[in-house]
C-alpha cells in the first residue's frame, strides 16, 4: 500500500477498521473526536456497528457487552473520559474479555485542557480501574506506529483475552504524517466458544466477575496474574538509538520519546555519548532491556510530559545501579528539543564531575 | 394423607412443570420475596415463545446479581446500573438474539438512570424487567429512589422526607414519554390475578423485541419483607395498600404495533 498523508486520529480509526473491528462505541472529547466522527461514517458503510453513547461510562459498558459476544470491539477517549471508563475497564479485565481502548491523553488534572500530555501513565499502567491487574499498554510515537499498534492491540487482546490500551497523546492524534495503512482484513465470522451467542446446541455460557467466596476470588486473581506473567515475559517492546557506546541513556515514550530522539541526535553531533530508549509497551514495561542497558550507562535521564510517572518503572528496572534524572513538562506543555538537550548536557556534565 | 409423587406416565397430561429456561438450583432469595415469582414468569414466557436458545440475559447488581445462575440461558453480569448499556453492546453485536436486562430499583432508577433513559430514547431493541420494591435489598434496606415518602429505611430512619431527598421516581411515567419506547407497563406480583397479568405483559414485551419494534419495559411491584420488616403475607398487603397507590398499575405506553402483538398473544 502506498503512503498517505494521514492524521493520527483518522489513521487509528481506519487501522481499526482494517484490523476487523466490528463494533465501536464512543463519546466526543477533544483531542480524539475525529476518530469517532470518522467511524460514524465508515462503520455503517461496511455494515458494522457504530454508536455514539450517552457518556464514556455507557461507551465502555457497550464495549463490555459487545466483547461478551466475541466481536472485535473498541472505544476511544481522552483523559477525563478515560477516568469515567475505569469501572468498565475493571469488569472487562476481570471477565477475561479482549477489547481495545484508545486514550489520546490531554492536559490535566481536572478538566485541564486539550493540549498533549502524558499525565495518565499511572492510571493506565497501574490498574485502570479497581482491583489487581494491569492492562497491556502500547505507546505509539508516530502516525505509522499508531497504525501498527492498533493492529497489534487487537492481536494481543485476542491472544491473551486481555484489555489493551493504546496510549497516545493529543499530538499523535492531531498531527499529520505520511503513513501506510494495512489492507482491509476480512471480519471474523465465527465467534469464540466462550462468547454469548445464545445457548443453542450447547450449555449456557456465563460471563461474570462475581466470586463471593474469597477462595474463588483469589483463584480468579491468580489466573489474571499468571496471564500477566506470560505477557511480561513475551511482550516487552522498545526501540533504541545510539545506545551501543552510550554513557547517558535518555528514556522517553510517545511524543516525549520522539522529541528526546531529536535532542539525542543533537547531543551526538556535539560528541556526547548519549543514547535513547523509547518504551513502546508501557505495560509490560521493557525492564529487561533497560536493566541490561543500565549496566553500561553512567546515568539516565527520563523525559516525560508529566511530573514524573514512568520514572518509577525506570527506577525499578535500574534498581539503584545508576542515577536516574528527570526532565518533564506538565499541563499540556510539550518540551522543546533544545530544552531536552540542555537537560542532557547538564546530566552529562555530572558524569565528568564524578570522575 | 399425602400421596406419594409418581413419575408421569403416557396417560398423564403434563399441566405444570419446571420451565426449561429456569435452572434447577436453589436461589438465595429471602422467604416471601417475589424475585422467585418474577424469575418463574420470565422463564415460562421464554419457554412458551420458544426462544431460550436465543436469549442473552444481563444480570444487575443487587439482589438479582446471580440471575445468570438461575436461568438456563446465556448470561452476563453488568456493573451497577449499566445493564442497558451492556445490553446495547450485546444487541448491536447480535441483533438476532433476544437481550433481556433484569434490574432492581436502585440499579435502574438511581445509579443507572442515565443508561436506562438513553437506551429507551434510542429505542434499543431490548427488554427490561424492572423489579421495584422501593428499597435497596442486597445492601440491607437503604432508601431507594422509589422509596415512598415517610418510608423508614436504614438510611432514612425518620422516614423519607421530601425536603431532604425529594420524591419517588416513577420510571414508567418517565420512560413512556420517550419516542423510542414501545411497550412500557407496570404490573404487580402481590396476588394470583396480578401475577397472571404480569406474565402476559412479560410475554408481550418479549414479543415486542422479537418483532424488532423498540424498547420495552415491564415494571413489577415486588415485595421485600426482610427489609420492610413485615411478614411475607403483610408484605403482599403493603404492595396493595402502599405501593400501588404511589405507582398505579397500567399500560403507560403501548404502541399500536405492540397492541397488535398483545392481542395476537
Amino acid at each position: 500500500m502506498p503512503k498517505e498523508l494521514l492524521k493520527g486520529n483518522i489513521a487509528i480509526a481506519e487501522a481499526a477498521v482494517r484490523a476487523g473491528m466490528q463494533a465501536y462505541f464512543g463519546y466526543p472529547i477533544t483531542p480524539q473526536t475525529e476518530l469517532l466522527e470518522y467511524l460514524s461514517a465508515r462503520m455503517p458503510e461496511l455494515g458494522r456497528t457504530f454508536l455514539q453513547a450517552e457518556s464514556e461510562i455507557a461507551a465502555i459498558h457497550m464495549v463490555y457487552g459487545a466483547a461478551c459476544t466475541g466481536v472485535r470491539a473498541m472505544t476511544s477517549t481522552s483523559s477525563p473520559g478515560y477516568s469515567l471508563m475505569q469501572e468498565g475497564l475493571s469488569y472487562i479485565a476481570a471477565s477475561d474479555l479482549p477489547c481495545v481502548v484508545v486514550n489520546m491523553m490531554r492536559g490535566g488534572p481536572g478538566l485541564g485542557n486539550i493540549q498533549p500530555s502524558q499525565g495518565d501513565y499511572f492510571q493506565m499502567t497501574r490498574s485502570a480501574g479497581h482491583g489487581d491487574y494491569h492492562p497491556i499498554v502500547l505507546a505509539p510515537a508516530s502516525v505509522q506506529e499508531a497504525i501498527d499498534f492498533t493492529l497489534l492491540a487487537f492481536t494481543l487482546a485476542e491472544q491473551y483475552r486481555h484489555l489493551v490500551i493504546l496510549a497516545a497523546d493529543g499530538q499523535v492524534g492531531q498531527m499529520m504524517e505520511p503513513a501506510e495503512l494495512p489492507p482491509l482484513l476480512p471480519v471474523a465470522e465465527e465467534r469464540p466458544v466462550w462468547a454469548l451467542t445464545g445457548a443453542r446446541g450447547r450449555g449456557k455460557n456465563i460471563i461474570s466477575s462475581l466470586h463471593l467466596r474469597a477462595e474463588e476470588e483469589e483463584i480468579a486473581n491468580q489466573r489474571i496474574q499468571a496471564r500477566l506473567l506470560t505477557i511480561c515475559a513475551n511482550e516487552q517492546r522498545s526501540t533504541e538509538y545510539a545506545t551501543d557506546d552510550a554513557e547517558l541513556l535518555v528514556i522517553g515514550f510517545g511524543t516525549a520519546g520522539r522529541i528526546a530522539y531529536s535532542a539525542v541526535e543533537a547531543a551526538r553531533a556535539k560528541g556526547l555519548k548519549v543514547g535513547l530508549l523509547r518504551p513502546q509497551t508501557l505495560y509490560p514495561f521493557p525492564e529487561d532491556r533497560l536493566s541490561r542497558l543500565a549496566r553500561q550507562m553512567r546515568s539516565c535521564l527520563v523525559v516525560e510530559m508529566n511530573a514524573g510517572q514512568m520514572i518509577e518503572d525506570v527506577r525499578l528496572a535500574v534498581a539503584g545501579r545508576i542515577p536516574v534524572r528527570f526532565y518533564g513538562r506538565m499541563g499540556g506543555m510539550v518540551p522543546m528539543p533544545d530544552d531536552v538537550l540542555t537537560a542532557i548536557e547538564e546530566a552529562y556534565a555530572l558524569h565528568a564531575a564524578v570522575v | 394423607m399425602m400421596q406419594a409423587l409418581r413419575e408421569p406416565t403416557a396417560e398423564m397430561e403434563v399441566i405444570y412443570q419446571h420451565p426449561a429456561a429456569l435452572s434447577e438450583c436453589r436461589t438465595h432469595y429471602c422467604p416471601g420475596c417475589t424475585h422467585g415469582i418474577a424469575h418463574r414468569l420470565l422463564a415460562e414466557a421464554i419457554d412458551e415463545l420458544g426462544i431460550r436458545e436465543r436469549v442473552i440475559l444481563v444480570a444487575p447488581v443487587g439482589c438479582a446479581v446471580f440471575a445468570y445462575e438461575y436461568f438456563e440461558v446465556d448470561g452476563c453480569e453488568a456493573a451497577h446500573g449499566r445493564a442497558p448499556a451492556m445490553a446495547t453492546g450485546i444487541k448491536r453485536s447480535c441483533p438476532e438474539n433476544l437481550v433481556i436486562t433484569y434490574q432492581g430499583d436502585g440499579d435502574l432508577a438511581s445509579i443507572g438512570a442515565a443508561e436506562i433513559l438513553h437506551a429507551a430514547a434510542r429505542g434499543e431493541r431490548i427488554t427490561t424487567i424492572f423489579v421495584n420494591n422501593a428499597v435497596y435489598g442486597m445492601t440491607g434496606g437503604q432508601m431507594a429512589p422509589t422509596s415512598l415518602l415517610g418510608q423508614k429505611t436504614t438510611s432514612s430512619p425518620a422516614g423519607r422526607m421530601a425536603t431532604l431527598t425529594g420524591y419517588p421516581l416513577h420510571m414508567c411515567e418517565l420512560l413512556s414519554g420517550l419516542q423510542g419506547s414501545t411497550y412500557i407497563v407496570r404490573r404487580s406480583l402481590h396476588d394470583v390475578r396480578h401475577i397472571r397479568q404480569a406474565k402476559k405483559a412479560i410475554t408481550t414485551a418479549l414479543r415486542v423485541q422479537m418483532a424488532g419494534l423498540g424498547f420495552g419495559m415491564v415494571e413489577l411491584l415486588s415485595s421485600c419483607p426482610t427489609n420492610w420488616g413485615l411478614t411475607p403475607e403483610q408484605a403482599m398487603g403493603w404492595i396493595e395498600t402502599k405501593l400501588i397507590p404511589q405507582y398505579p398499575l397500567g399500560d403507560y405506553k403501548v404502541t399500536d404495533e405492540a397492541k397488535a402483538l398483545e392481542k395476537a398473544g
